[in-house]
């Protein structure tokens, strides 16, 4: 188990969203978080990237306390992305990349043989290279996620966690993205935890699914054993149709929808 | 346009920005020249021989003037600028923000209040303010209210953790605030002695000898490296508090001891020199241009206060000769259109 959540409480302030939740994570493995908005999910994935600290419970990083490992140490193992993160105006692509050896370098050591080829493999991995001099601003958003997986990927962790790295691109720009954290996984053999809304995305490119509902885990397990049409009812209230995907056979969730479409499909027979 | 050389050996390595070298090195130029203009003008006009000799041979006429007059003056400017450009670069980088200067620490307005303070009651006591208060204890007393003044600033910005934003907002009604308890005290006081305060809160380097240079020189020699040290985690600290996190850098302390050697080195400038207003907000930006960095370069901010202290000195002091303005008062003609200049543009 390289990151386990064991009976943690997690929330701000007196606002507490998980309580007493048990996950672990498998080396090796590419684990989904799904949920419905405010299940949680994001707190829990902040919690195991040590960015929130748990109000009870703990968090362990190879079965040692995460917080008791210094943070410094935890970044060469551990990578995260957080949802929407927030980069200084006027930064190129390859300082932002650059910026993910930190946990590498001291004031003697800044820019070692290391760290420039750490950038440059990370830069060629997400095809982002040849924009390095271009400021952050001036790219796409699916670029600019990418410029932010490349920094992710520059620390050389063997963990990445990313909280929704998909939002605000388009379908496209989406699987390229998940593309890319399956190429990670299969090439090299890294450890990924992620939050996605996409229920079809997250079925075709993830090992595990975890699906949670205010605050708790309702099932875990590989996307057919989760991705069910009575899990949909119950974790996102949603009626739906779950057949296999004509492309990768993994679940596809097809929504049902509200009365609107039983009225018109209704008032369709009446008329034939 | 942001070439930068790698700089490598055994195990140590750095980057090295080629214009941020060069602009650093174009500063120091400027600066010792300067320095050298500062020296010969004035009431006696020199030329660079009599400075010299002024300088090393005791028995010169010069002598008493450019060592006891303009060279521990020119050297006050200079170390004062430099702190507070540095203090400036500092404040800007954890406020995201371009317009955030110490002023919104709380360190320069909380120094005016305890000076202005301490002079009129020292006034309505002793009837006049004594030589004594001037040279020891007016720089002790800004340095004590600068720092409680950042010390109630960011005892009121904290909740959780500090904000940048919330930082500057906060810094903003603290320094109103205190501002206005400022000319309460000035309305009250005795008009002599208010005369001398008005001085002193406009930022001065009239009359500063060995005994402001010594103790700020040896305040910015702790200061400066541990400001450089602290670069490192200050780039980090310019991305939002998860990335920080994710990076290995413990946001709170890393962000506590920037504020904190940011507080102290404009504490110590506005303790030797009052108050010297747009310094600390110009020169970052400025040498955030000259380089085409991202981010304010500490160093090369620190030696950009230093020549635009020095130059509003040199104008302070020879514009209007025999009559010698507070360098603030220069700083603030100069500043006030580039403030607005900034606004304008960060509008746009």
């Amino acid at each position: 188990m390289r990151l386990q959540a064991a009976a943690v409480k997690l929330g701000y302030g007196d606002n507490v969203i998980v309580d007493g939740l048990d996950l672990g994570i498998e080396a090796g493995t590419v684990t989904t978080i799904i949920g419905p908005n405010g299940c949680g999910k994001s707190t829990l994935l902040r919690a195991l990237g040590r960015l929130l600290k748990p109000q009870g419970g703990e968090v362990l990083l190879d079965g040692k306390r995460i917080d008791r490992i210094p943070t410094r140490e935890v970044a060469k193992i551990l990578g995260v992305l957080p949802q929407a993160p927030v980069a200084p105006e006027g930064l190129t692509v390859a300082d932002l990349v650059g910026r993910g050896r930190h946990p590498h370098q001291t004031w003697y050591r800044q820019w070692s043989s290391d760290d420039e080829g750490a950038v440059a493999a990370a830069l060629a991995m997400t095809g982002l290279a040849d924009l390095a001099e271009r400021p952050l601003d001036e790219l796409s958003g699916g670029q600019r996620q990418r410029a932010w997986i490349s920094m992710a990927l520059a620390q050389g962790t063997d963990l990445l966690l990313l909280d929704e790295p998909t939002t605000f691109l388009d379908l496209a720009h989406q699987v390229e993205v998940l593309e890319l954290v399956r190429h990670l996984h299969q090439e090299a053999g890294r450890t990924v935890v992620m939050v996605l809304h996409d229920l079809n995305l997250a079925a075709r490119y993830a090992d595990r699914l975890v699906a949670m509902r205010a605050g708790r885990v309702i099932a875990s397990g590989t996307p057919h054993e989760v991705l069910t049409e009575e899990l949909l009812r119950e974790v996102f209230e949603l009626d739906a149709k779950v057949i296999p995907d004509p492309v990768a056979g993994t679940p596809l969730v097809v929504p049902i929808g509200r009365p609107h479409h039983a009225h018109s499909a209704a008032s369709a027979s009446e008329i034939s | 346009m942001t070439t930068t050389l790698p700089l490598r050996t055994r195990g140590l390595s750095w980057r090295v920005r080629v214009r941020g070298v060069a602009v650093a090195l174009i500063g120091l130029l400027l600066l010792a020249l300067l320095m050298a203009l500062n020296m010969r003008l004035g009431d006696i006009q020199m030329s660079l021989a009599e400075v010299v000799s002024g300088a090393f041979d005791v028995h010169s006429p010069a002598h008493f003037v450019i060592m006891e007059l303009r060279l521990p003056r020119a050297l006050t400017g200079a170390l004062v600028g430099a702190a507070l450009a540095l203090s400036g670069a500092i404040i800007q980088s954890i406020a995201r923000n371009p317009l955030a200067s110490p002023e919104i620490l709380g360190v320069t307005t909380g120094a005016s209040v305890t000076v202005v303070a301490g002079v009129v009651a020292s006034g309505s006591v002793t009837g006049g303010t004594s030589g004594l208060l001037t040279s020891l204890g007016i720089p002790a007393l800004a340095l004590v209210g600068g720092l409680i003044g950042a010390a109630v600033v960011y005892g009121l910005a904290w909740r959780r953790g500090l904000d940048g934003y919330r930082l500057v907002l906060v810094g903003i009604g603290v320094s109103a605030v205190f501002t206005n308890v400022k000319f309460w005290l000035l309305t009250i006081g005795d008009v002599t002695d208010t005369g001398r305060a008005m001085v002193w809160i406009t930022g001065s380097l009239n009359s500063r000898g060995w005994e402001h240079v010594t103790p700020t020189a040896l305040a910015l020699a702790v200061l400066v490296p541990l400001a450089l040290l602290g670069t490192r985690s200050l780039d980090a600290l310019r991305f939002g508090d998860d990335t920080v996190t994710a990076l290995g850098v413990r946001v709170n302390p890393a962000r506590a001891l920037m504020i904190l050697s940011a507080v102290l080195l404009s504490a110590v400038a506005t303790a030797a020199a009052g108050p010297i207003a747009f310094v600390a907000l110009a020169s970052p930006q400025i040498a955030l241009r000259l380089t085409r960095s991202a981010h304010p370069p500490l160093l090369c901010s620190a030696i950009i206060g230093a020549v635009l202290t020095t130059a509003a000195d040199l104008v302070a002091r020879t514009a209007f000769s025999p009559i010698e303005l507070p360098v603030g008062i220069v700083t603030a003609v100069l500043g006030a259109p580039y403030l607005i200049h900034l606004i304008w543009r960060s509008r746009k």
